[in-house]
């Protein structure tokens, strides 16, 4: 079943090169031990802010127009809630009642999380780099909520690809864009039925 | 598509509200960072895991100005003291550790506004350090180098000869690593940390200091924590 259209996909790869690079960078330019063993600190410190300043770019070209269409949709379907996600939430995803969309609100949330961190680090990492014209307590704030927001962001990453590693059929979806219509069936049913019009029930078996 | 009335749209006010809360960190960040700070530096002192040192708050931050970190074994290491002086010399490491050792335990304060609480220096006070060279009375001021080859420092003759002033070879209880600016460097306790210039090798005594490497970035001359570059930190 088609899941992620290519604009989608290109732009959660590209996101990820670059959130990638920043990461690598960002640990080199923090963390004492690991500056030490590689130096080059200026060199970094130019990788980092480059890839910093790219961050908007992949988005500003997939968004707009028929080219952004399904990723546009998508983002409406991760801002809705329904009754089932809160239920889902609740139980911590354990209800085998609940009947989900094309999301699970963990993916919403974390979209949300992550979208919020990004927009974050670029505003407070802007106050960092270029930070004349700012009061001296901003830069010491902006200091303050880059590394804690990293820290999250940090986790918020981990966890992110663990859940893929650890289904898949789901990483697929966003690897070759299709996912088994039997995993669909299972864990997004309510999407399942939207998709292919057909009841995402028990009665219909697998090809 | 289907389009339930129950469904609530709040995953964009949670993206909003976040990032709201995240970018106006830069204005209330500073007096949050320092609330943090108070509250976890009592526990990261019994933390014998090392974990919270990992966490952004109380910890030293590695700054180098040049692409390679300066390394040197203390066996190489030597200081020459000179310039407007009667009796310049040089000394090694192993000479240095004999002369009369300070100890100071005190704030490490960065001027971007980390700061590390009760850091354990040790080391000789510069003033002694200068005495036995014999200033003369025409020397008004200080210049400090670094063995990076670019780092470089400055201090009025009065400031220099301040007791919390010392050339520092020990911290926390070992030897300073070459990321902590070792063998040795130069701890100005009462001032920004930019003053206290790491991997020292050379002192040299003049009327007239030529501005530092920092100070040529913009930052203040007299970093006095507390009352310059335009911060209100507590002195440390």
């Amino acid at each position: 079943m088609d899941r992620f259209d290519r604009t989608t996909r290109w732009l959660h790869w590209i996101n990820a090169a670059l959130v990638g690079v920043l990461v690598a960078t960002g640990a080199v330019l923090y963390w004492g031990e690991l500056s030490s063993i590689v130096g080059r600190r200026a060199l970094f410190k130019e990788i980092h802010v480059i890839a910093g300043l790219c961050l908007p770019v992949p988005f500003v070209l997939a968004l707009p127009g028929r080219r952004g269409l399904r990723l546009r949709r998508d983002l409406g379907a991760l801002n809705r809630f329904s009754p089932d996600d809160f239920r889902w939430l609740r139980s911590r995803g354990e209800d085998p009642t609940v009947r989900l969309g094309k999301f699970n609100p963990g993916q919403k949330l974390n979209a949300a999380f992550v979208a919020a961190a990004l927009v974050t680090m670029l505003a407070t990492g802007l106050v960092l780099r270029f930070f004349s014209p700012f009061p001296l307590a901003w830069r010491t704030g902006a200091t303050f909520v880059h590394d804690w927001t990293a820290l999250a962001l940090g986790l918020a990453i981990t966890g992110h690809v663990w859940l893929a590693m650890a289904d898949p059929d789901a990483l697929r979806g966003m690897v070759s864009g299709k996912v088994p219509a039997r995993w669909a069936r299972q864990k997004r049913p309510r999407w399942y039925e939207e998709i292919s019009q057909e009841p995402a029930g028990s009665a219909t078996p697998g090809p | 598509m289907v389009e339930d009335m129950d469904e609530t749209p709040i995953g964009r006010r949670v993206f909003l509200g976040l990032a709201a809360f995240g970018v106006s960190g830069i204005v209330w960040g500073s007096k949050a960072a320092g609330l943090v700070e108070r509250l976890l530096a009592p526990i990261s002192v019994k933390d014998g895991s090392g974990l919270l040192g990992l966490l952004p708050t109380g910890r030293f931050r590695i700054y180098s100005v040049t692409n390679t970190l300066p390394k040197m074994a203390p066996a190489n290491w030597r200081l020459d003291v000179d310039g407007l002086a009667g009796a310049p010399y040089t000394i090694g490491y192993d000479d240095l550790l004999r002369l009369p050792a300070v100890g100071l335990t005190k704030d490490f304060q960065c001027v971007t506004g980390w700061r590390v609480p009760d850091v354990r220096w040790k080391g000789v006070r510069l003033a002694d350090i200068l005495e036995r060279a014999a200033p003369n009375a025409e020397a008004k001021a200080v210049e400090f180098e670094s063995f990076d080859g670019a780092y470089t420092e400055t201090l009025t003759l009065e400031q220099a000869r301040r007791d919390d002033v010392i050339v520092a070879y020990e911290l926390d209880g070992k030897p300073i690593s070459s990321a902590h600016g070792g063998p040795v460097r130069l701890y100005v306790a009462p001032m920004y940390g930019y003053k206290s210039l790491k991997w020292l090798q050379r002192i040299t005594l003049v009327v007239e200091p030529r501005p530092g490497y920092w100070e040529k970035q913009g930052y203040d001359v007299d970093a006095w924590i507390g009352s310059s570059n335009g911060r209100s930190d507590e002195p440390a």
